[in-house]
């Protein structure tokens, strides 16, 4: 009898969950600007996981004799047509941007995941127990936001030598106290809820409060944040990058072709126009993706 | 929030290991290692270090610079003007878009233009300003011809200029040539980074004027059969600017430090370009002077829209 209910509750649970997935989907699909978005940053990160699939040549494999050659050209020596032409050493341009996909996709990940554990983590402890704590990280918070983050991001990378662990790193110091910042509001809010009441009251211990009744409630704001921050994300990582402080050389990325690609601006525009073109074409992708899913839950997050 | 910033440097810049090793060649022997660190202090403890360096920050006392042999501080005071009139001239830029763009699209929410002027709004943010800078030097500079590619200044017109502030001495002393040719220089890197300011500001003034638009003062001030450019330009708007003052303060803050980019896409010789190039070269001293002095700026501006606040909005006061 017992298990039947179980079941019975169970099956309502996922009737429920699917009919607000298929919600989600009749927003996006009515909502043209975001479905584009979606789908660009799909084919995005199929791109970037199947790169060696799907690029056409080897993005390594130099041809100096065809250095710097237009885009739409078909190259008889080595057998290739380029449609994004080629960079100064003949390089095929189309295969490296597709390569370096993989580093953006990469570090936003990486920085997304760490930055929201660490900023939902200290948003809680703030929002839920207040006090010294509270403080001391909220201060922390204002300044960080304040500050003009990136010149400070410069000084370490530069010290520490550019890698790909430092970027990452970088950036989540920069984007953690975002998350602190909207998860300790809405904690703020949830903690004065009935619900928190009755939990108490039937003897629920603070992690368990914690993680089962005040965590799930958090998670949309964390969610739009999330989306929203990815774009800046790309947008400083490929500065570093461009900088040549970023991601090392040796490895493809947007900012680094870019910066290669500026002192040939003016025999071979396509160098730096099309990593420029990736790398903007993506963030607006998430951008408006963001800006959707703000709409969607809660025009009126805070960040 | 100044002392803060300062010890972070010092920590940051000692995780390396050893300045000394920076200073001296390859095959410098152990003596000439034992010199420099007692003539540079970096053998004595680490904390007395610390105290010292603080103690210098807040006299403007960084040290020489490692390259040239000038005190640092020095080097990066000689660079501020550039970086504030590119800053000023960007930030005129994005306010001339920002506040007639935002209020349009305001005033004709869900037209058109308003969505012409949001996606161009997302669009602006979406940019890489580093491209947007190149795509311009290609079109303008090398295609059209029109503007030069680089630097502030051209080198026949560098003599007549007195001070560092080219273009407000061009102004002020009616040399006309100064300063045309000064403002043509800043052309191109001010809008660079005045797009993507723009945008942040044009979104900010659209959703602070719909705001604004809907409060009951408005609705009086049209009842009352004010004409709609009164309401709109002194009811509405100095409403509608708090927001404004605030982001607008915190922008103005982030352009001071914030050009590194664009500066080196334009070789613009502020204090962002030589910071880069004093990292590149491991130029401790430099490094540590400009970011402190660009904290200072930022402090000092922000302490400043407080206080134009309770000019705007006489309800905040002072405690």
């Amino acid at each position: 009898m017992n298990k039947n209910i179980n079941t019975l509750s169970q099956g309502a649970n996922t009737t429920k969950e699917t009919s607000q997935l298929r919600t989600l989907i009749t927003s996006i699909s009515r909502y043209k600007p975001a479905l584009f978005g979606g789908i660009i940053l799909g084919l995005l990160i199929f791109v970037a996981i199947f790169a060696p699939l799907v690029s056409p040549f080897d993005p390594n494999l130099q041809f100096p004799t065809e250095a710097r050659v237009a885009p739409l050209t078909y190259l008889a020596e080595s057998d290739r047509f380029v449609l994004l032409g080629t960079d100064q050493v003949g390089r095929d341009q189309l295969s490296r941007i597709m390569y370096a996909s993989r580093v953006t996709l990469m570090v936003s990940f990486f920085a997304v995941i760490i930055s929201c554990l660490l900023g939902t983590l200290v948003g809680l402890l703030a929002g839920y127990y207040r006090g010294w704590f509270d403080i001391i990280a909220m201060r922390w918070v204002d300044i960080s936001l304040a500050f003009p983050f990136e010149l400070l991001a410069l000084s370490i990378v530069a010290v520490t030598g550019p890698s790909l662990t430092i970027v990452i790193i970088v950036l989540s110091l920069r984007i953690w106290v975002v998350y602190a910042r909207v998860v300790r509001g809405s904690t703020l809010s949830i903690r004065e809820k009935d619900y928190i009441n009755g939990a108490k009251a039937v003897g629920a211990g603070e992690v368990r409060i914690l993680t089962r009744y005040v965590l799930p409630n958090v998670l949309t704001p964390v969610l739009v944040v999330s989306t929203l921050y990815i774009g800046r994300m790309i947008l400083i990582e490929s500065s570093l990058s461009f900088l040549g402080i970023g991601v090392p050389a040796t490895t493809p990325t947007w900012g680094g072709i870019l910066g290669d690609g500026r002192a040939y601006i003016d025999t071979a525009w396509w160098i730096a126009f099309f990593p420029g073109l990736a790398i903007m074409i993506t963030v607006l992708s998430v951008n408006l993706l963001g800006d959707w899913l703000r709409d969607y839950f809660d025009p009126k997050i805070d960040i | 929030m100044l002392i803060g910033i300062t010890a972070v440097c010092f920590i940051v810049l000692h995780l390396t290991g050893d300045p000394a090793a920076l200073l001296l060649p390859e095959n410098a022997t152990e003596e000439d290692y034992a010199t420099i660190r007692s003539t540079m202090g970096f053998d004595r403890p680490l904390y007395i270090q610390f105290f010292d360096y603080m103690k210098n920050a807040f006299s403007m006392d960084f040290g020489h610079s490692f390259q040239q042999n000038q005190p640092a501080f020095n080097i990066v005071i000689e660079r501020l003007p550039a970086t504030i009139e590119l800053a000023i001239v960007a930030f005129s830029i994005a306010l001339l878009i920002a506040i007639p763009v935002g209020m349009i699209s305001a005033l004709k929410r869900g037209s058109k233009t308003d969505i012409a002027a949001t996606f161009s709004a997302l669009l602006g943010q979406s940019m890489p300003n580093f491209w947007l800078g190149l795509i311009l030097i290609f079109f303008f500079s090398l295609y059209l011809d029109l503007f030069p590619t680089s630097g502030r200044i051209s080198f026949g017109i560098l003599e007549d200029a007195k001070t560092k502030f080219y273009m407000l001495e061009g102004l002020f002393t009616l040399n006309f040539s100064l300063f045309s040719d000064a403002f043509m220089h800043a052309l191109l890197p001010s809008i660079t980074v005045g797009l993507y300011s723009s945008a942040k500001l044009t979104r900010l003034v659209r959703s602070s004027m719909l705001e604004v638009l809907s409060e009951d003062y408005v609705r009086t001030a049209r009842a009352k059969g004010l004409s709609s450019f009164t309401v709109i330009g002194y009811h509405a708007f100095k409403n509608a600017s708090i927001p404004l003052v605030t982001l607008g303060g915190i922008e103005l803050g982030l352009l001071l430090g914030g050009t590194v980019v664009t500066e080196t896409v334009f070789a613009w010789p502020g204090v962002g370009l030589l910071t880069v190039q004093a990292l590149q070269t491991d130029d401790f001293p430099v490094i540590q002077a400009s970011v402190f002095l660009l904290a200072f700026i930022f402090v000092f501006v922000n302490l400043a829209v407080d206080i134009l606040y309770a000019f705007l909005d006489p309800r905040i006061r002072f405690s």
